[in-house]
């Protein structure tokens, strides 16, 4: 399968095992991609806060070069979150507002380029991986099967919703990351919170209000008993891990759940070198959780008696703090 | 500008809440708000906003423009999405929030101007090398705002040089000339529609 690809800010550089770990398994799943030439940043939550209607200028270049460049292909997929959904975005928003189609495609003529929305489609990587490439493909290539890898899937806000063009089983428990890692033998937990926010970009404007979010998150993956959570998005990642830290500190707690991104476990999966995956540059070290990975299959326990309710027992409520 | 004297608005909502809609892309609905509160409820970050976007929305169809436009509210707005899933009128909410933020810097209304200024920080960058800059944006953002927690940040900073996860430079596109006429071409156009 091919597609075009827009790597964006976040995966050059503060991402780069994401990037590094995709390119190590993209042949293992026949998925061929090709780099947009000369792409812009997609602007992120920023640019629209302050340029409205330019910022759909700034994601108008990125589709029509896309185009441009497509040849036979018509899918153009991102891995992360953020410029994901300001493709989609601006794509959808030029559909469904003729006004606003007609004020990019001005603007793109000053730099003589146009789009008609439409014409490229927009799929986020884990949906091209999971939908189109699909699970069964995925299986074919495990030699390294994750047995007795609890895995918390996390999948964050901006890649199931808004979602507007119904790729997604349910906008807030979706289910195809954790079938995606079962597909690679590793345990899904059950948990309440993958799609809850990850702080965005508040670790920097706000970290109160982010430290509360990430410690809710990664508090939840511990209870649900995960070894680590399994992301899809390079500021997710980043929040989790680099911040995990930031947020330890400011708690006084000492939480260790590594973050890492779902294209690595497949790379384990398919018997790839942890380096050649980019693991090891995550903060929260994650060599004792991949340290548990068994060469058989764990024997499914004996399920046990629920445990009576006592007198006195609090309503289950979500762990907010 | 007063709310009697204006032309109606192409979304034909007078005042404040046609300023608004129009100034939002797409088909934003906010005219169907039934003031249910479900997003409120669903925001992550609500605790900390002086207004849940329910109220904000009341405050906008009462034509309230200065209070709204103080708010921290839309600056709190982490972009998850849940009220616009949620929303039983499909209100695009947080494409809402969005245009309140372009609304409050051009007004020069909200009174923290820290929040503004990083994603005022981040377009520059953006405009000068057609890429972001973390280091840049991270830098010359808290040593205005923050300058304190420049050493309390510091191991995170040196962390992510360590592991190879951060440029000490910024990339620059090479068709920067082309991306510059097409936001200038789209700021006037922009300016025109308000």
């Amino acid at each position: 399968m091919k597609a075009l690809f827009y790597p964006g800010c976040s995966m050059q550089k503060n991402a780069r095992p994401y990037l590094d770990s995709l390119q190590a398994i993209r042949e293992d799943i026949n998925l061929e991609l090709q780099e947009i030439q000369d792409w812009n940043c997609c602007g992120a939550t920023e640019y629209m806060s302050v340029h409205r209607v330019a910022a759909h200028a700034l994601v108008g270049r990125n589709l029509a070069l896309a185009r441009e460049q497509a040849g036979d292909t018509d899918l153009l997929t991102a891995g992360c979150s953020a410029c994901y959904l300001n493709l989609a975005k601006t794509d959808n928003q030029m559909r469904e507002d003729a006004g606003l189609k007609d004020t990019v495609n001005q603007a793109l003529a000053a730099g003589g380029l146009e789009y008609q929305p439409g014409a490229m489609k927009v799929r986020h990587l884990l949906d091209l991986v999971c939908h189109d490439i699909g699970y069964e493909a995925v299986k074919a290539r495990v030699v390294k099967p994750l047995h007795g890898l609890k895995v918390a899937a996390y999948y964050g806000c901006q890649v199931v919703r808004p979602d507007y063009d119904g790729r997604w089983d349910n906008h807030e428990h979706p289910t195809s990351m954790d079938k995606l890692l079962a597909a690679l033998g590793a345990e899904p937990v059950d948990w309440a919170l993958k799609t809850q926010c990850c702080g965005g970009h508040m670790t920097v404007i706000g970290p109160d209000v982010a430290f509360g979010l990430i410690r809710r998150l990664i508090h939840g993956a511990q209870e649900a008993g995960a070894d680590l959570v399994v992301t899809l998005c390079p500021m997710c990642q980043l929040n989790l891990d680099a911040y995990q830290v930031e947020m330890n500190k400011h708690f006084h707690t000492d939480y260790r759940v590594p973050v890492l991104y779902f294209t690595q476990l497949m790379g384990l999966a398919f018997g790839k070198k942890a380096k050649e995956l980019g693991i090891g540059k995550e903060f929260v070290d994650a060599a004792p959780a991949l340290s548990r990975i068994q060469a058989e299959a764990p024997k499914v326990a004996e399920a046990k008696r629920k445990r009576r309710p006592k007198p006195g027992d609090a309503l289950p409520m979500p762990g907010m703090e | 500008m007063n709310a009697a004297t204006r032309v109606p608005s192409a979304s034909g909502r007078p005042g404040f809440l046609g300023e608004v809609m129009d100034r939002t892309p797409g088909d934003n609905r906010l005219d169907l708000c039934i003031q249910c509160g479900s997003c409120g409820g669903s925001c992550p970050a609500g605790r900390e906003m002086e207004h849940t976007p329910r109220r904000l929305f009341a405050l906008i169809r009462a034509d309230e423009r200065e209070q709204v436009l103080r708010s921290n509210a839309p600056w709190y707005c982490v972009s998850c999405y849940y009220c616009t899933v949620r929303c039983p009128q499909e209100v695009h909410i947080t494409e809402l929030m969005y245009t309140l933020k372009a609304m409050a810097i051009e007004a020069g209304l909200f009174h923290d101007t820290s929040l503004p200024d990083f994603s005022e920080t981040f377009v520059d960058y953006v405009e000068k090398y057609g890429r972001s800059f973390e280091l840049g944006i991270a830098t010359r953002f808290n040593l205005r705002h923050h300058p304190l927690s420049l050493t309390g940040m510091a191991p995170l900073g040196l962390g992510m040089l360590k592991r190879g996860r951060m440029d000490l430079t910024p990339h620059k596109i090479d068709n920067m000339a082309q991306l510059t006429a097409i936001l200038d071409k789209a700021k006037a156009l922009e300016r025109g529609l308000q």
